[in-house]
């Protein structure tokens, strides 16, 4: 491969870079302690709808009850 | 706001001294927002008492490690593949097997379930992912109704449908990730950016939004906007291979599982990692990570063999779990959050609850 175009590859793979930071470096972004008050506040809304975290009656959850509910 | 176009007349130099300073600007940007860790807003949270978490099912019937594991909608059907090409398909409740279809390569590393429930998606080691339509005739040849869907240049690490059965999204070891409509096999959207083998994705809850995370061995999360391919955010904490992604269930977040033995949350709107859920007696990787339905617990499966169970707000390990007798390797939290599925290299998958 011609220095040329290895140097031309090498200058595309850098504008491509420069383009994504540049992008990233745009994006908007909020406080953690906003961040971390809607993720805590996310939980505690749903947690009485979590039924690992609750733990259901084995009447509610499929998986409590045993397999087989024969009688004999 | 648009990203700046690059000026032609830019030279190497010039870019590399851009990139660093935008890189240094970036971590500043991030840094002025740090104002207080995740667990210090979640002191007055009630701490979380004792879990009684048990293996109700064991599904046996692999006959080499299994790879990956997928929850049907109806949240009792499963889908798992393993390493010596069978995937199966089972009804989780009476561990009964419903289906099962030998695949033409060995390590078959990704399964998904499609939200209709009537087909299942597969792929490793033959670079590709194809579906297979599910029929109710126990007899009938599911191999024949193959479709092959994506064509990579190197092995398949992970498949999900998007919110329909049209359209497939994978990640691979060539380091891309693409999208693909199931009908016609056609290439949509390619997503390019990892530095090495994509390991792993998720699709956005979707009330969020058309994104997506992957996590890759050049230990980077980053998140995709599905429609311009363009990756929007990218994190580079974790010291190792991310080999699991998963959004938390509000959208806003993302927990990862990696080599390096900790798992990490990173909140979508602060653009950072928020917390780090690791001990140091915990030195083996994590596999596979998955949320409770609130988003309070983190399981992760860990190459020691155990789940440990994380209070995602606190920051503290809950509980573990043990009984698997190998790696466990993939681990989903049924759709409705009654119970969760680990999977294994000792051949078997567990229904925990």
């Amino acid at each position: 491969m011609s220095n040329n175009s290895a140097n031309s590859n090498n200058l595309v793979i850098a504008q491509k870079a420069v383009k994504q930071l540049r992008l990233e470096a745009s994006v908007r972004r909020i406080k953690v302690s906003q961040a971390a008050a809607d993720l805590k506040t996310f939980c505690l809304q749903n947690a009485h709808k979590d039924p690992l975290l609750m733990g259901v009656p084995s009447s509610d959850n499929p998986f409590r009850p045993p397999k087989s509910c024969s009688l004999f | 706001m648009a990203a700046q176009e690059v000026q032609p007349n830019e030279t190497l130099a010039s870019l590399k001294t851009e990139s660093e300073t935008l890189k240094t600007k970036l971590e500043e940007e991030r840094a002025k927002l740090h104002d207080v860790e995740l667990h210090q807003v979640a002191e007055k949270v009630e701490a979380l008492g004792q879990f009684v978490m048990k293996t109700r099912r064991t599904l046996k019937g692999h006959g080499n490690k299994v790879l990956c594991m997928d929850w049907c909608k109806d949240k009792r059907r499963i889908v798992s593949s393993s390493q010596d090409g069978k995937v199966i398909v089972w009804d989780a409740f009476t561990t009964n097997k419903e289906h099962a279809v030998t695949m033409p390569c060995t390590w078959v590393m990704a399964c998904a379930y499609a939200p209709s429930g009537c087909a299942v998606a597969c792929g490793g080691l033959d670079n590709k992912c194809s579906v297979y339509p599910l029929s109710l005739d126990k007899n009938e040849n599911l191999a024949a109704k193959k479709k092959s869907v994506a064509m990579h240049t190197n092995y398949l690490s992970a498949c999900s449908f998007t919110n329909s059965d049209m359209q497939i999204l994978t990640s691979s070891g060539d380091g891309t990730c693409a999208l693909w409509d199931v009908e016609s096999g056609q290439l949509l959207q390619s997503f390019h950016g990892h530095a090495a083998d994509v390991l792993c994705l998720d699709l956005a809850p979707s009330e969020t939004g058309n994104t997506f995370v992957s996590g890759g061995c050049d230990k980077k999360a980053n998140v995709w906007d599905m429609r311009s391919g363009q990756c929007v955010q990218s994190f580079e904490t974790h010291e190792s291979d991310i080999n699991s992604v998963r959004y938390y269930p509000s959208g806003d977040a993302f927990a990862s599982g990696s080599d390096d033995a900790t798992c990490r949350l990173y909140d979508l709107r602060a653009d950072r990692e928020v917390a780090i859920y690791s001990k140091e007696s915990i030195i083996f990787g994590a596999s596979s990570v998955d949320f409770s339905l609130s988003g309070r617990l983190l399981f992760g499966g860990y190459n020691d063999y155990t789940i440990n169970v994380w209070d995602v707000l606190k920051g503290t390990r809950v509980s573990i779990l043990f009984g698997h007798e190998n790696r466990v390797s993939t681990l989903r939290v049924s759709p409705d959050g009654t119970a969760f599925c680990s999977g294994s290299w000792d051949h078997t998958l567990r229904i925990w609850a």
